[in-house]
């Protein structure tokens, strides 16, 4: 039973100086004829399937879709044309310090965010401690958030978002961050959660980690796929074609 | 459809209330007077005005302090309200974008916890009920109505006034001027006799019907006609109407604006 379905999807974005223009500049430049609106298709007839337990890797240069397709798969945003059809719960990971909020505490922040991921009040109270002991933060949990250090909030959104046990996880180019010795704590945490049966999609540059952790392998080249298969073929074809540019 | 709204709140009751609680942190972090700022400030204005316009206005009118009250707080309600939730969802670009919240739960929080420092406010508008010299009585209960209309009004206009905010920045000082036009359109420290014969026009502005309502149960105690209920409630509804046409119709195109 496949986990996610992404059926033809296509995304259009409109680019131009458009935003940050008041309202008589809009009117001006519509009585003129002026609008500088060109739409682009981010993502073009995109279709591939994620079985339970895949481990997706997404690669592709730089522009290519490949947040993009994270953000339709999240939730975030509907696909201009086709459809995608998700069958259990998604903890997106796209940028960790999104959804936390500087003026408020650790503690306060761990309730805002996990709410945020879709959990119960009960769920964040039981699973408290050891979110907080993971990400190592035991001595913040009073602090404002805005105070800690870019790697400490790292690990835990990181954190927070792994013990929550999504059925799939999103992760947009977030391992690489932290200390050697969190990394090392982050790839364990990750081997663990493949182990358990969850989905997860990853977006990352460095190849070597995608072969290491993904059983699958995405590239989106452009808006357009270039391929799905395991992972030693794609980053064999991918790395041929980046050598070749 | 009661399922629907059902299911809804029971997916999204925690998120909401998290972001409420954020939202009232943030505003009284750092103040001395945190939440009790909300309700001093429509009290310095109703002393104020009352210094200055009761030799105009104040001996014509019974009851004059409970009058001008009545005004500035719903004046102040609706302000505040849309003002704050104006730039609810340009924001709160950086969480929806990123994470799979619904926008218009950032909204919602932001009114909900703008409406909390109304209550407050209402308190002490009824402590000076008392003082003015009148009294509660039964009819009090159809204060209801005319609270829960300002609420779909401030909430449908909050909604296009967020909206329109995400297409055009300079929406924020329009509305700013539109503001402080509103203010002196509102009978709050004069009353609608001022213009003799058009002083139908007032029953156009909608602060106006709010305002106009809880001064006839309160200083007369008599309920307003049914036709006025209607319209009344007619109206409301129609902003809070529009705002969700708004909401569906671009909700795709906000995500480009951010």
């Amino acid at each position: 039973m496949n986990i996610i379905e992404v059926h033809n999807v296509s995304v259009k974005y409109i680019i131009g100086d458009f935003k940050d223009i008041g309202i008589k500049e809009y009117l001006i430049r519509k009585f003129k004829g002026q609008m500088p609106i060109t739409e682009k298709w981010a993502l073009k007839n995109i279709t591939f399937n994620i079985e339970k337990g895949d481990l997706l890797g997404i690669i592709g240069s730089n522009g290519s879709g490949k947040s993009t397709i994270l953000k339709i798969l999240s939730g975030i945003m509907p696909p201009t044309e086709g459809k995608i059809i998700v069958r259990g719960k998604i903890a997106p990971l796209l940028e960790l310090g999104a959804g936390f909020d500087g003026d408020l505490t650790v503690k306060e922040n761990v309730f805002l965010r996990g709410a945020m991921l879709g959990y119960t009040k009960k769920f964040i109270n039981e699973r408290y401690p050891d979110i907080i002991s993971f990400s190592e933060l035991k001595d913040y949990e009073d602090v404002a958030f805005r105070r800690l250090s870019s790697g400490m909030k790292s690990k835990l959104a990181f954190s927070l978002a792994s013990l929550v046990r999504p059925d799939i996880l999103i992760l947009d180019e977030v391992l690489s961050v932290g200390d050697i010795a969190f990394r090392k704590k982050s790839e364990a945490k990750m081997k663990e959660l493949i182990n358990s049966g969850i989905t997860t999609i990853l977006v990352s540059h460095s190849l070597e980690q995608i072969r290491q952790i993904c059983t699958k392998v995405l590239w989106i080249e452009q808006g357009k796929m270039k391929g799905i298969g395991d992972t030693d073929t794609m980053c064999k074809q991918y790395e041929t074609y980046m050598n070749n540019k | 459809m009661l399922q629907i709204l059902k299911n809804r709140i029971a997916t999204y009751h925690f998120v909401f209330s998290e972001l409420m609680k954020r939202d009232f942190k943030k505003k009284y972090k750092r103040s001395i007077l945190g939440v009790f700022w909300s309700m001093l400030a429509p009290l310095f204005t109703l002393l104020i005005m009352r210094m200055i316009f009761s030799r105009f206005f104040g001996r014509a009118t019974p009851y004059y302090t409970t009058y001008l009250f009545t005004g500035i707080i719903v004046m102040t309600y609706y302000s505040q309200t849309t003002n704050s939730g104006m730039g609810s969802l340009v924001n709160n670009a950086g969480i929806f974008s990123k994470v799979n919240v619904p926008k218009w739960l950032f909204l919602f929080a932001n009114i909900a916890s703008s409406s909390i420092n109304f209550f407050l406010t209402l308190a002490l508008y009824f402590i000076f009920v008392l003082i003015d010299g009148l009294s509660f009585h039964l009819n009090y209960i159809f204060l209801l109505f005319p609270l829960l209309c300002l609420f779909l009004m401030v909430t449908g206009i909050s909604m296009i006034l967020s909206a329109l905010y995400v297409f055009f920045k300079d929406v924020q000082y329009l509305y700013g001027v539109f503001l402080t036009a509103l203010n002196y359109c509102t009978p709050v420290f004069y009353t609608p006799n001022i213009v003799g014969k058009l002083s139908w026009v007032f029953y156009l502005n909608p602060l106006y019907l709010v305002i106009n309502y809880m001064r006839e149960i309160v200083i007369f105690s008599r309920i307003p006609s049914l036709l006025y209920h209607i319209g009344f409630f007619a109206y409301s509804l129609s902003f809070l109407i529009i705002g969700f046409i708004i909401y569906k119709k671009y909700n795709y195109k906000f995500l480009y604006y951010i």
